[in-house]
């Protein structure tokens, strides 16, 4: 299925830092960016449980399951898929919402130009091709000419052009409206070809029409009166070209989807869909122990220590694969201290990222070299983690100045080293990161306070303000790897998101070059060795990706997980005749 | 009577416009605003300006007794609004979705507690220190102390995963409409078993204690020992003369608990998946949603307004030694 291309970075932000915040007896919060499910299911549970590093190296070479066991059955249609969620959802038009609830049903409903495959590489939907002109600033799409809307009205380029209207229009509270800012303008060319214009060049063009294209014969006249949110497709009566139809809807309760017979790639095999809204990670977890939820994410714990029985694990297979965010330790550029990049280094070879890695997350993730998820075609394989290293340290800070005094303290010019370091609230692994940061420093002379803070606090009063000098946190990253506004020189501004006030031109200026180009080959160049020159500065330590943890019924065949997830392929997912549960009609 | 009652109603407008007031503006101190939460608190540099006009759209630049007033003068024409929420609906449409579950589930809860709680606490008086009066006290203690989601979680795992006899969360089976009517109804209630029964657990600590309390002091009374001596029989004495009068403390207690009646449980709802008002207000808070929050409030608050006055015109009709407004 297609993954969320919007936000990216910034409101993956927002979500990263609160995944994590539910505690068990408080309700979650509204899961924001269309990525981070997974993340959303907090960490609560795992309190306490720090396996030996013997047991939790032995877990990481798991592989996912589920590969062999779904071979050879035949294709079969029928069934019925249950699905948990703990996000209620808020609207049937995903480009008004930002949850992800909404955006997972959304995804079924509706569908983009283009989608994302099992390597989050962009694939024709929509669309059947397109073509950049040479200066980037033209694209063309051709359209396919099969395509109906659910309620028999054929799908044609007004409606492509209609949906960048709406979400444009200042009336209509899209959260999309960055990913078409550059646009000058959308023009139909045919019946089924569009052009789009870009002002400058812009890397993110591509992906961001994986945007949900809304019917224009249904909503018009809702976008034109300013109230979109109130037609009847927000809510009761949704009408897109996805490959389920809407059924019904109770609120809070459940969704339920059933298969849409026309849908242009065929219809999907699954015949119906149930989306359950469950608020509590616990709840689910029972739910899917007494066989009531077909799909649901785990947590590390329940991954790891709650399922590994055999008979869950004939009934359920699991998978994992990396999420799109990333733990971090960060720190203000803009003290001398950390200025000196062999500093930053030699904290990052202080670090014990593995033991991290296992006493936190039980394995379940991998460490970070920089800020492309892992399998992404933007990320450099070639970069290897900076390994745990305390003599290399020691030798580095000896080499920047600074040496043991009498107390075993790091000291430099008459003063210790000593910082504060900052995380937020309701996360319980952002302490734990925290707190093995200042045990291993502690070790080798540095001494750290650390405070955590309320989320909006610590935003608006220590990292807007950039009065603080280090922290934990994690960025959440989009499938087009433009980080401009995290790395860029000039996003430095108060309000930006350069909270770290890096400044590097060589970054600079491969962040321009990946952005500016619509040619993929170079744009893996310039992504790949911007990898490199981060990882060998080391801005902010760069500490893990948390794996993604579903479990989906055995009965269900046809997955193959990849670094995109395991939803990409879902209308090709099947139950074979013989282990067909319920009957959908 | 009526003349006190008129005056206690003329009261409760400003009361309202008091508490709407100052709730309007506690709302608005907790950080953030609906767009923000909507688009996220993080949002580049460039495209403020259309979230400036979404601020507008929903009126959020105006100041906020400007804010408040728009907000009245809606209200008093009994225009609760749209949600701010992405789904655009109206309030009362919301709320109305979402009410009755929460109803039903609270009086079946307040019954069954009343029910439990006024002969446990008349028996454990009547035989205070007795080991029926000590049991039962360890007992709604130990309802008392023990959280609600955990409580909830074992008996998930007992008769939901274990056993297999109740179904864990929600309110009704997936095939639900292929059932027959009545077994439509059991299943619905078989989905309320649990919530209820952590509902109740938890609750009934409190009014079997009130009853305890009320009832000790009222077996003490001399009128009690009157009709011991005019030769009464105990059912007589203890079940006519003095329950009713140690009856009086509960009418309040279940005035003031009418508009939790409303409300909703939230924990509860949360752990059981049941879609509630406690939900809709929790997912409301989060979401900065104020015509939502807003429009429950006036509906909690004027339920309560009336329930004490309810309370206060019973106790007047119950209690002959309570009568308003008669002055000497």
């Amino acid at each position: 299925m297609r993954a969320f291309t919007r936000i990216g970075i910034v409101v993956g932000f927002a979500t990263v830092a609160l995944a994590g915040c539910s505690a068990e007896n408080a309700p979650a919060p509204t899961a924001k960016s269309g990525t981070e499910v997974p993340a959303a299911t907090g960490s609560t549970l795992s309190v306490g449980v720090m396996p030996s590093a013997a047991e939790a190296a032995q877990a990481t070479t798991d592989k996912p399951a589920g590969d062999a066991k779904a071979a050879a059955a035949p294709k079969a249609s029928g069934d019925t898929l249950i699905e948990a969620s703990i996000g209620n959802v808020s609207s049937l038009i995903p480009n008004i919402t930002s949850d992800s609830a909404s955006h997972e049903v959304g995804d079924l409903i509706y569908s983009g130009l283009i989608t994302l495959g099992k390597d989050l590489q962009v694939e024709p939907e929509l669309a059947k091709s397109w073509s950049f002109s040479k200066d980037c600033l033209t694209l063309d799409f051709k359209l396919r000419e099969d395509v109906k809307w659910h309620d028999g009205k054929p799908f044609t380029a007004d409606d492509v052009v209609f949906t960048w209207e709406a979400t444009m229009d200042p009336k209509v509270p899209s959260s999309y409206k960055a990913d078409f800012q550059d646009v000058e303008r959308v023009e139909k060319t045919g019946p089924y070809a569009v052009r789009v214009i870009y002002k400058t060049p812009y890397a993110k063009a591509l992906v961001s029409w994986g945007v949900t294209i809304l019917p224009k014969h249904l909503l018009e006249k809702y976008v034109k009166a300013g109230t979109i949110k109130e037609a009847p497709q927000n809510w009761s009566a949704p009408v897109g070209t996805g490959p389920y139809r809407f059924q019904e809807m109770k609120s809070g309760e459940k969704i339920v989807m059933v298969a849409n017979p026309d849908y242009f790639r065929g219809r999907p095999p699954i015949s119906r869909i149930v989306y359950r809204v469950i608020p509590s990670q616990a709840t689910i977890f029972l739910e899917v122990k007494a066989l009531g939820v077909d799909v649901a994410n785990l947590t590390a714990l329940q991954y790891r220590r709650q399922t590994e029985y055999p008979a869950f694990n004939k009934e359920y297979n699991k998978f994992r694969y990396p999420g799109a965010g990333y733990t971090y330790f960060g720190f203000n550029l803009k003290d001398p201290r950390f200025a000196d990049r062999r500093v930053r280094l030699a904290l990052a070879h202080a670090i014990n990222k593995q033991d991290m890695l296992e006493g936190i997350l039980f394995g379940l993730g991998t460490l970070a070299t920089g800020p492309f998820r892992p399998g992404h075609w933007a990320n450099n394989p070639d970069v290897k983690p900076i390994p745990y290293d305390p003599k290399k340290a020691a030798a580095l800070f000896a080499d920047a100045g600074w040496k043991r005094n009498s107390q075993g303290l790091l000291e430099k010019d008459g003063k210790t080293f000593t910082f504060e370091l900052l995380t937020n609230q309701g996360n319980d692994e952002r302490k734990k990161v925290a707190e093995i940061i200042q045990a291993s420093l502690r070790e080798i002379g540095i001494g750290v306070d650390i405070r955590i803070l309320e989320w909006a606090t610590l935003l608006k009063e220590h990292i807007k303000k950039r009065s603080f000098q280090a922290i934990v946190l994690g960025w959440g990253t989009g499938s087009d790897p433009d980080q401009y506004v995290v790395w860029h020189s000039s996003q430095a501004g108060p309000d930006d998101l350069n909270h770290i006030s890096y400044t590097n031109p060589e970054v600079d200026q491969l962040l321009e070059a990946g952005r500016s180009s619509c040619n993929q080959a170079d744009r893996v160049k310039f992504y790949r060795k911007l990898h490199q020159v981060l990882a060998d500065d080391q801005p902010l330590v760069f500490l893990y990706w948390r794996d993604a943890l579903p479990a989906v019924s055995s009965r269900v065949h046809g997955i193959q997980p990849g670094p995109g997830g395991i939803k990409w392929n879902f209308t090709d997912w099947f139950v074979p005749k013989q282990l067909q549960r319920y009957t959908a009609n | 009577m009526l003349a006190y009652a008129l005056r206690r109603l003329l009261l409760a407008v400003p009361l309202l416009l008091g508490i709407t007031f100052i709730s309007l503006m506690v709302i608005h101190l907790a950080p953030g605003d609906p767009v923000e939460v909507q688009t996220g608190d993080m949002t580049e540099r460039n495209i403020r300006e259309a979230y400036k006009a979404l601020r507008e759209m929903y009126g959020l630049d105006k100041p906020l007794h400007v804010q408040y007033w728009n907000w009245l003068s809606r209200i008093v024409r009994l225009d609760f609004g749209r949600s701010f929420a992405p789904d655009g609906r109206l309030v009362l449409t919301k709320i109305s979705e979402r009410l009755p579950i929460t109803l039903l589930l609270n009086v079946i809860e307040m019954l069954i507690i009343l029910s439990l709680a006024v002969p446990i606490g008349v028996l454990s008086a009547t035989r205070q220190y007795s080991a029926f009066d000590k049991v039962t006290t360890i007992f709604v203690f130990l309802g008392f102390a023990t959280p609600d989601f955990w409580l909830a979680l074992l008996l998930m795992i007992l008769f939901g995963v274990q056993l297999g006899w109740l179904p864990i969360s929600g309110l009704r089976s997936l095939n639900w409409e292929y059932l027959t009517f009545w077994r439509q109804q059991l299943d619905f209630l078989s989905h309320l078993a649990l919530p209820i029964l952590v509902a109740t657990f938890g609750g009934l600590a409190g009014f079997s204690r009130y009853m305890r309390q009320s009832m000790l002091e009222v077996v003490r009374q001399d009128y009690i020992q009157t009709a011991r001596a005019k030769g009464l029989a105990e059912r007589v004495v203890v079940g006519k003369h003095a329950l009713r009068n140690a009856m009086l403390p509960i009418v309040t207690i279940l005035g003031l608990s009418l508009p939790g009646l409303i409300g909703g449980s939230v924990i509860v709802e949360w752990i059981f998946a049941i879609p509630g008002m406690g939900q809709l207000m929790v997912q409301a808070a989060f979401e900065r949603d104020y015509p939502v929050l807003m429009g429950n409030l006036v509906i909690v608050s004027t339920l309560t307004l009336f329930a004490n006055l309810a309370a206060d015109l019973a106790y007047s009709l119950v209690d002959p030694r309570i009568r308003v407004g008669r002055r000497r």
